[in-house]
C-alpha cells in the first residue's frame, strides 16, 4: 500500500510528522506492507495533513487526518475526500509551476523526469544562449519577486556581459507576511528550482549558482540542500551538465533574519558577507552583482518556470494571463480566511472574487475589512475595490501592487491604524540603514501615528508629508514602499484614525 | 539548540572558521557554524574571524551585528519564535504573544528565569495561511493558541 503524507513545513505545522510516525507504527503492529511517500503540498492548507492513499492507481484524498485518524485510516473507515485531483479547489488550478508540486516525492529524481522534470533543461542543451534567452522573452516571463522586471531583458544583459565568471542567484528570502510560495517550491518540487538555473546559467554562460535562503525556512533548508547534493551525483550538477560538456553548480546559502536581504543588492552584500545594505544602482547587478560579476538574481518562482517554459514552449506560457501579465501567477492566500491556499491561475481575475469564492471570505465569518496584498510593503485595499483585476498593471493603477501575489486578508476587527503603526514599526526594525528617511523616516512615523492615536489631528498632514520624504527619498523599497500600507490604511480607512481616545501600546 | 558550553577554546574556534574559508563570501557561514556549535557567537571569535579573512575587528563586529539571528550571548536552552507578521496578526497573533510573554515574565528577546527558554519575535515562518505561527528550534507549529502555546511552553521547561 502506497500512502503520501506532505514533508511540507505547513502540513507539519498542522501535524504531518505525528501522522506519519502513527501510520509507521500502526502498520508495523498490524504487519502491514505499507511504503510510505513524504510529498509536498497539493496546497489545500486547510485539509493539512492531507493524507493520500493510493488504489488501483487513483490517489485518494483524507483530510485533515490526526494521529487518532490513523487506526480508522487503514480501517477504509475514515470518511474520504474522493480522488485528489477531482477536489474541486485543485480542479479549477491551472498549474504550471506547482504542476509537480504535492504529486511526486521531492527528492526522487526518477520521479521528477517521469513527470515532466528535465525535459526543459535538455532542449536548453541543445540551444545557444541567445536561443535560450530568446524563449524566455518570448514566453513574457517576468520577475516574480514583486517588481515584475521581464526577465528575459535581465538575463540578456548579463548574457551581453563580458566576464570570466558569471552568477545565477536565486532569491529565496521570501520575507513577506502572507506569501509562502517560494517555500512549497524548494519543499515540495527543489529539483524544478535547481533545473530552472541550470537553465538560466547555460543560457547567460554562468558556472555557478547560489541560493540565498532565509533561516527562517529550516525544512526548506534541508530539502534544498539534499537535493542538490543528489542533483550533484545524477549529473544534473557539476562540470558535465547532463552530458552536455557546460558546467553548472550550486550551493544553499542560509540568510540571518534580515528582511532588507530580499532586495537584490542587498542580499548581493549579505552573500559577500558584508552588512546587508542596499547598493545604489547603476552599476546594474547584471553587470556588476556577485564580487563584482555579471549576475543574474531572480526570484525563485521565476527560476521554477523556467523549466515548464522549456518544456512546453515560450508560445504554450504566454497564451495565458491578461495584458503584459502574461502567464499564471501562484497566489497566496492568507490571514483571517476560510480557505488559506495557494491557488495558481492565469492573471486577471477581480480580487473580489479571490476574497469572496477562492479563500471563502473569513474564518471568523465577520465581514472582511481590508486586503493587503503584495506583503508588508503592499497597500491594504478596501472592499470597495474588489473590482480590481489582478494583474501588475492593474495592481498599480488602483494605488497597490500585487508583489510576490501574497493576499492577507483582515476580519472587521482590524484596526488600520494599528496596523500603519505596525508596518512603520517594521520599517524601522529592518531598515538596513542606508537612507536617512527609511532610518530615522520609520521611527519617527511611528511617533506620528501615536500622537494621531492619541487624538491629535494635527499630525495627519505631518504623517502624510513623512511618507512623500520617505516615498521620494528611499534607495530601495522598504523605505520607498512602506508609505503604501500607511497611506493606504490612513486613505481608505479614515475612521480608524479618528477619536482614538487611549495611547497606542 | 545545544547547551551553553565552558568557555570555547579559540583553537576550536580558529577550527571552525578554517572549515568555512573555501566558501566565496565565507562570513555569514562562519557566523552560522559558530552559532551552531555555541549557541552564540562569542567575543572570543571576532579577532580570530577577522585575522582569517584580513579585516578589521570591527567590520567583523559590524556585519555580526546587522543580522538578528547573530547572539552576543548564549540563547536559552530553547529558542521560541513568534510570528508578528500581518497574516497571523490576522489571526489575533499579537494577543497571542502579549499573553504569552506575561505569562512567562519577559519581553521579546528576553529569557525565562531557569534559563529554558529564549523568546523571539519572527517576522514571518511562511505559515500564513495556518497562523498563528511558532517555531520550536526548528520545529514548526501553526493554528497555535493558548492552550498549544502552553503544551509546547511545557514541553520544553518553561
Amino acid at each position: 500500500m502506497k500512502i503520501y503524507v506532505p514533508l511540507d513545513s505547513a502540513a507539519k505545522a498542522l501535524g504531518a510528522d505525528e501522522v506519519a510516525d502513527a501510520i509507521a507504527s500502526e502498520a508495523a503492529a498490524r504487519g502491514l506492507d505499507v511504503q510510505t511517500i513524504r510529498n509536498g503540498t497539493r496546497g489545500m492548507i486547510w485539509l493539512e495533513p492531507l493524507v493520500e492513499l493510493e488504489q488501483d492507481g487513483v490517489r485518494i484524498g483524507y483530510g485533515p487526518v490526526s494521529a487518532e485518524d490513523v487506526p480508522a485510516l487503514l480501517d477504509g473507515k475514515l470518511a474520504s475526500l474522493g480522488p485528489v485531483e477531482d477536489i474541486p479547489f485543485l480542479a479549477k488550478q491551472t498549474r504550471l509551476t506547482f504542476a509537480r508540486v504535492g504529486v511526486i516525492d521531492p527528492l526522487d529524481l526518477a520521479d521528477y523526469q517521469a513527470h515532466g522534470g528535465l525535459t526543459g533543461l535538455r532542449r536548453a542543451i541543445a540551444m545557444t544562449g541567445a536561443e535560450i534567452i530568446k524563449e524566455v522573452t518570448e514566453s513574457g516571463l517576468r520577475g516574480r519577486g514583486g517588481a515584475g522586471f521581464p526577465t528575459g531583458i535581465k538575463w540578456n544583459t548579463v548574457l551581453g556581459a563580458d566576464a570570466d565568471q558569471k552568477y545565477i542567484i536565486c532569491n529565496a528570502d521570501e520575507g513577506d507576511s502572507g506569501t509562502f510560495a517560494d517555500r512549497m517550491v524548494m519543499e515540495g518540487d527543489p529539483f524544478c528550482l535547481i533545473e530552472g538555473m541550470a537553465i538560466a546559467g547555460l543560457g547567460v554562460g554562468a558556472t555557478k549558482g547560489y541560493v540565498y535562503l532565509r533561516s527562517e525556512y529550516p525544512d526548506a533548508i534541508a530539502v534544498m540542500q539534499e537535493a542538490v547534493r543528489r542533483a550533484r551525483k545524477a549529473g544534473v550538477l557539476g562540470a558535465d551538465v547532463l552530458g552536455s560538456g557546460k558546467a553548472f553548480d550550486m550551493e544553499i546559502r542560509v540568510g540571518a533574519g534580515a528582511y532588507v536581504c530580499g532586495e537584490e543588492t542587498s542580499l548581493l552584500n549579505s552573500l559577500e558577507g558584508k552588512r546587508g545594505i542596499v547598493r545604489a544602482k547603476p552599476p546594474l547587478p547584471a553587470l556588476e552583482g556577485f564580487l563584482g560579476k555579471p549576475t543574474v538574481v531572480n526570484n525563485v518562482l521565476s527560476l521554477a518556470t523556467v523549466p515548464v517554459i522549456f518544456e512546453k514552449g515560450a508560445a504554450h506560457y504566454a497564451g495565458f494571463g491578461l495584458g503584459r501579465s502574461k502567464g499564471t501567477m501562484p497566489i497566496q492566500i492568507a490571514g483571517n480566511v476560510k480557505f488559506g491556499w495557494l491557488f495558481e491561475t492565469a492573471f486577471g481575475m477581480p480580487l473580489g472574487e479571490l476574497v469572496n469564492d477562492v479563500a471563502g471570505g473569513s474564518v471568523s465569518g465577520r465581514p472582511v475589512k481590508a486586503v493587503q496584498v503584495g506583503g508588508p510593503l503592499g497597500a491594504y485595499l478596501s472592499p470597495d475595490q474588489f473590482d480590481t483585476p489582478f494583474g501588475y498593471e492593474e495592481f498599480d493603477k488602483a494605488g497597490g501592487l500585487i508583489g510576490h501575489a501574497g493576499v492577507v486578508i483582515f476580519d472587521e476587527t482590524a484596526d488600520m491604524l494599528k496596523m500603519a503603526r505596525f508596518a512603520m514599526e517594521f520599517c524601522a526594525v529592518e531598515s538596513c540603514g542606508k537612507c536617512t528617511p527609511c532610518r530615522i523616516g520609520a521611527v519617527r512615523g511611528v511617533e506620528t501615528i501615536d500622537r494621531i492615536a492619541e487624538g491629535d489631528a494635527s499630525a495627519i498632514p505631518l504623517l502624510t508629508d513623512l511618507c512623500e520624504t520617505m516615498k521620494d527619498g528611499s534607495l530601495c523599497a522598504l523605505g520607498g514602499f512602506t508609505p503604501f500600507p500607511v497611506m493606504s490604511a490612513l486613505e481608505r480607512f479614515p475612521g480608524d484614525f479618528a477619536c482614538h481616545k487611549e495611547a497606542a501600546e | 539548540m545545544p547547551a551553553p558550553t565552558p568557555a570555547p577554546s579559540t583553537e576550536e574556534i580558529r577550527e571552525i572558521v578554517a572549515g568555512q574559508l573555501h566558501l566565496e563570501g565565507p562570513l555569514l557561514p562562519i557566523f552560522h557554524a559558530l552559532q551552531e556549535t555555541y549557541a552564540h557567537v562569542p567575543e572570543v571569535a571576532l579577532p580570530v574571524i577577522a585575522d582569517a579573512l584580513n579585516i578589521t575587528r570591527a567590520e567583523v563586529h559590524g556585519v555580526m551585528s546587522f543580522y538578528h539571528d547573530f547572539r552576543e550571548v548564549p540563547s536559552g536552552r530553547h529558542v521560541v519564535k513568534i510570528c508578528r507578521a500581518e497574516a497571523c496578526q490576522a489571526v489575533g497573533a499579537d494577543a497571542l504573544a502579549a499573553r504569552t510573554l506575561e505569562k512567562l515574565g519577559t519581553q521579546w528577546h528576553g529569557t525565562t528565569a531557569n534559563g529554558a527558554v529564549t523568546i523571539e519575535p519572527v517576522y514571518c515562518l511562511g505559515l500564513c495561511a495556518c497562523g498563528p505561527a511558532a517555531m520550536v528550534g526548528n520545529k514548526v507549529v501553526g493554528r497555535v493558541d493558548d492552550a498549544k502555546m502552553a503544551k509546547l511552553l511545557a514541553e520544553v521547561g518553561a
